[in-house]
């Protein structure tokens, strides 16, 4: 592997591990806290692809549908959480399961009533279309870099958010003790509302910078959806710090394993990673819960 | 000219026991003793660390520093399913019990632990006598014949502690670890608790943590006060009342 | 059978008492045939095929996941498995290119079995990884490993990868043809009974008995001397291969595997037919599998639009439907208790 190939795949891997963040953070979150499986995630990444789409349709501004797809997912996300997911908190994982597996089905089937089976290509933004020059004469697509830096400046911000502020105070508290956390006085019910709107909208800020570079089709959240529960439990439930090192982790390994080994192994690599790192650490690099 | 004879091994000895969680110091230095055939109370304040002990003897918690022999033997390091087949059985402060299996078959599980042979794959277990006999046989002694049928999450609390009781029993152990057996017990379920256990005391030894000093008095041959992790005195039961550490430290608190 | 309430006296009439409905239901199941010929739709044949086959796998997960509280997500990495290993040997005998070492064979005497060990090892495999962990670990673990064989199968390139294998020699059973459609589904049918029966006494004797027990309080079970994670382990095992089995029938019977048999959304599908069925009872899956299958096969002809209905009913069956179909026929405690 010459170095000019290594440098592009290693930043195609950070680049997938931050999207992969994106996604993850949400998750693990909404688990931490509210100890609730949400396979229903992953229809919200692919809810901010498809309204970035329409919004990209209607005002022809990327940026400006972006923000727009962003805060109709975060909204789609709390209706969901209202309606259907608040009646499942005090229940087993397995009901959960089946109950955002049916909400799975449902919101492929309502993507699909509006916008069609066949998938739609979003336009990139008129400056970021091309490639830039990087150092050892890389070429690198500007969008993929534009994501590497967003997905960076969300990750620093949420790791702000979640360190240093009364909120994040509150999210980590009830992420390690719920019932401690009640007992302090923290509205539990209208953290996790907010956790998880702010989760679905960066699933969905995800959705629609995945969708700008493949494509936006029913369906794009259930692979994702198993990557960011991989992220979810190697990093350790509930854990910011954690989900953010092992969406890197498997990001780069991912990507380089599709590289360099044959493709029945490369895979399987990342899921082997994951065996292994349980083998050794069942509650996953960061465990949160005692 | 008296060449008394030495003192048998007591059955279990504690030693420097240490445990803590995140800077709390649960279980401080701490040793101990039962002798064969004793009952020895542990009593304490609320937070003394009395069910970490527990947990540790038992093989639940491990301790940080500290050692623990049954029988001569160091059992420090062994896991606590390990422990249940060298004598150790533990009742729950807070009942632990199969809720969808009857009396019987709770029982009968606690015979099958103790007698191995798990991988018995088409045998109908419950109609098996070589569990359902000793199993009837622990039931009987607890006195919950007349509910062997009954499905554990329709006993009563007493009950459900009886039961409890009948499973250790079961295991046929050396040592019972009892935590709090007459917690949320009423008066009488409680005395009919204590005339069980009196009956038990001769045959097992018993370290038994409870907070109903009448039983506490009635059955211990001796008694540990435990205080922030540390067995502050320990001594028959007219030695403890008399202690007056202990009535600074424990009695004081309007126990 | 396994009617927990009734254990102290089950003398056979209170057994047959107890399955009455899966007997009837089993009985009116060996008259499709009959009735397939007598309106002359082979489809019935074909679907209630795939009801057999899929009630195989969903009492085959209910063993895990009712009595044993473990919420597998990769039984159709299984299934997948079984039905890859009997189309893939199929495969080279009718290329005549040997499998590394091994010649191919289309001959079922051999692959079933083979279907069932190698399923079975892996099932042991992932096992003592997922195991380990518990709760939604597990859940998240197990719906990681079926992705990971998912992708694994995609990848096979040989084996047609994406588009999936076409199983193009004359399958056989030591000569005898049974794939046969009629004859074909007696024999699933026939697997399908034997592995109540077989699951039916395993869930009572004592490793079924640990299992259940462990399910409903690990703790305790712990305390009593027992460290369950073997057994556990062996259920894992027993159920994978049981599936594997299935999955190697349904190779047989479709002449075609695909990726897609392993889909995680497959998976999802037989948890769905066991809660529906009913988790409490060995022969509460096969009511689930018959209702799921004949959904997914009526639903479409309805609507293009018929996940959307199908999603609302999952929802529905989780929120109001908790002892499953199966106590339509009496009440019955949970076999494994509120573990998960």
């Amino acid at each position: 592997m010459s170095a000019s190939l290594f440098i592009e795949q290693l930043l195609n891997g950070v680049q997938f591990g931050v999207m992969l963040f994106l996604i993850s953070a949400g998750l693990t979150l909404v688990f931490g806290i509210m100890n609730l499986i949400n396979l229903a995630h992953g229809a919200l990444y692919m809810t901010g692809a498809f309204l970035a789409a329409a919004f990209i349709k209607i005002t022809g501004n990327f940026f400006l549908a972006a923000v727009l797809a962003m805060a109709l997912t975060a909204l789609t996300g709390a209706a969901m959480e209202w309606i259907v997911l608040r009646k499942f908190y005090g229940r087993d994982h397995l009901d959960q399961v089946l109950a955002t597996f049916g909400l799975i089905l449902v919101f492929n089937d309502l993507v699909r009533l509006i916008w069609g089976v066949v998938p739609v290509q979003l336009r990139l933004p008129g400056p970021f279309s091309g490639s830039v020059p990087l150092m050892l004469d890389v070429q690198y697509p500007a969008f993929r870099l534009l994501i590497l830096a967003v997905g960076l400046l969300v990750a620093l911000g949420l790791y702000l958010v979640v360190v240093h502020t009364r909120i994040g105070m509150w999210i980590r508290a009830g992420a390690s003790n719920r019932p401690m956390a009640s007992a302090l006085g923290v509205d539990v019910g209208l953290v996790f509302s907010l956790v998880f709107a702010a989760g679905a909208a960066l699933a969905g800020l995800a959705g629609l910078m995945a969708g700008a570079i493949s494509s936006v089709q029913v369906g794009m959240g259930e692979p994702v959806l198993i990557l960011a529960l991989v992220v979810t439990v190697i990093g350790g439930i509930g854990s910011i710090r954690g989900a953010f090192i092992a969406a890197l982790m498997i990001g780069i390994v991912d990507t380089f394993g599709r590289v360099l080994l044959p493709p029945a192994l490369g895979s399987m690599v990342i899921f082997m990673l994951m065996a292994v790192i349980l083998a050794f650490r069942p509650k996953g690099l960061f465990p949160v819960h005692a | 000219m008296q060449a008394a004879a030495p003192q048998p091994r007591p059955l279990l000895e504690v030693k420097g026991l240490q445990k803590r969680f995140s800077g709390i110091v649960a279980t401080n230095n701490l040793s101990l003793d039962v002798r064969a055939g004793e009952t020895h109370a542990l009593i304490g304040p609320n937070g003394a660390g009395k069910t970490t002990l527990i947990a540790q003897l038992q093989g639940e918690l491990s301790p940080d520093a500290g050692e623990i022999w049954l029988n001569g033997r160091d059992i420090t390091r062994e896991p606590a399913h390990r422990r249940a087949h060298l004598g150790i059985a533990r009742s729950f402060q807070i009942t632990s019990v199969f809720p969808q299996f009857t009396v019987l078959a709770n029982v009968a599980l606690a015979v099958q632990a103790q007698a191995g042979h798990g991988f018995k794959f088409f045998r109908e277990a419950w109609k098996d006598p070589a569990l359902t006999a000793p199993a009837r046989e622990a039931i009987e002694r607890i006195g919950l014949s007349h509910r062997a049928e009954t499905h554990a999450e329709d006993l009563s609390h007493g009950e459900r502690r009886q039961l409890e009781l009948a499973m250790a029993l079961a295991m046929k152990p050396k040592l019972l670890l009892l935590d709090e057996p007459m917690a949320g017990m009423g008066r009488q379920d409680g005395q009919r608790m204590t005339k069980i256990l009196q009956g038990l005391k001769q045959t097992y030894a018993i370290l038994i943590v409870e907070h109903d000093m009448d039983a506490v008095f009635a059955l211990a041959d001796r008694i540990s006060v435990l205080v922030a992790g540390a067995a502050i005195a320990t001594g028959t039961a007219d030695s403890i009342r008399n202690d007056p550490a202990v009535k600074a430290a424990y009695l004081g608190h309007g126990s | 059978m396994p009617d927990i309430s009734k254990h102290a006296a089950s003398p056979p009439a209170a057994v047959l008492a107890a399955s009455w409905p899966i007997l009837v239901l089993l009985a009116a199941l060996a008259l499709v045939p009959a009735l397939s010929a007598a309106v002359d739709n082979p489809f019935l044949i074909r679907l209630f095929t795939r009801v057999v086959i899929f009630a195989i796998v969903a009492a085959a997960l209910n063993f895990v996941l009712g009595f044993g509280a473990l919420v597998s997500l990769m039984h159709a990495a299984f299934f997948g498995i079984g039905a890859y290993v009997v189309a893939i040997f199929a495969f080279h005998d009718f290329d005549g290119s040997p499998l590394w070492i091994f010649p191919g064979t289309s001959n079922l005497a051999v692959t079933i079995p083979l279907a069932v060990v190698l399923t079975g090892l892996a099932a042991a495999l992932t096992g003592v990884v997922s195991l380990r962990t518990s709760g939604a670990y597990f859940i998240m673990i197990t719906l990681a490993f079926n992705q990971m064989l998912f992708y694994f199968f995609v990848a096979l390139q040989k084996y047609g990868g994406d588009d999936g294998l076409q199983i193009l020699s004359n399958l056989d059973f030591a000569g005898l043809n049974i794939s046969k459609r009629v004859t074909f589904f007696y024999v699933s049918l026939g697997v399908l009974a034997a592995s109540l029966l077989f699951f039916g006494r395993l869930v009572n004797s004592r490793f079924g008995v640990i299992l259940r027990a462990a399910a409903q309080n690990e703790r305790r079970v712990i305390a009593l001397g027992i460290s369950p994670l073997r057994y556990k382990l062996a259920a894992f095992v027993i159920s994978g291969a049981v599936t594997g089995l299935a999955g190697a029938l349904w190779a047989t019977g479709q002449q075609f595997v695909s990726p897609s048999d392993l889909s995680w959304v497959r998976s999802a599908d037989f948890v769905v037919m066991a809660v529906l069925g009913g988790m409490a009872r060995v022969w509460g899956p096969v009511l689930g599998a018959l209702v799921i299958v004949l959904l997914e096969a009526l639903l479409p002809g309805l609507t293009l639009y018929w996940q959307l209905p199908f999603g609302l009913i999952v929802i529905l069956i989780v929120v109001y439907l908790q002892g499953g179909l199966a106590d339509l026929f009496g009440k019955m405690r949970p076999a494994a208790g509120g573990g998960h």
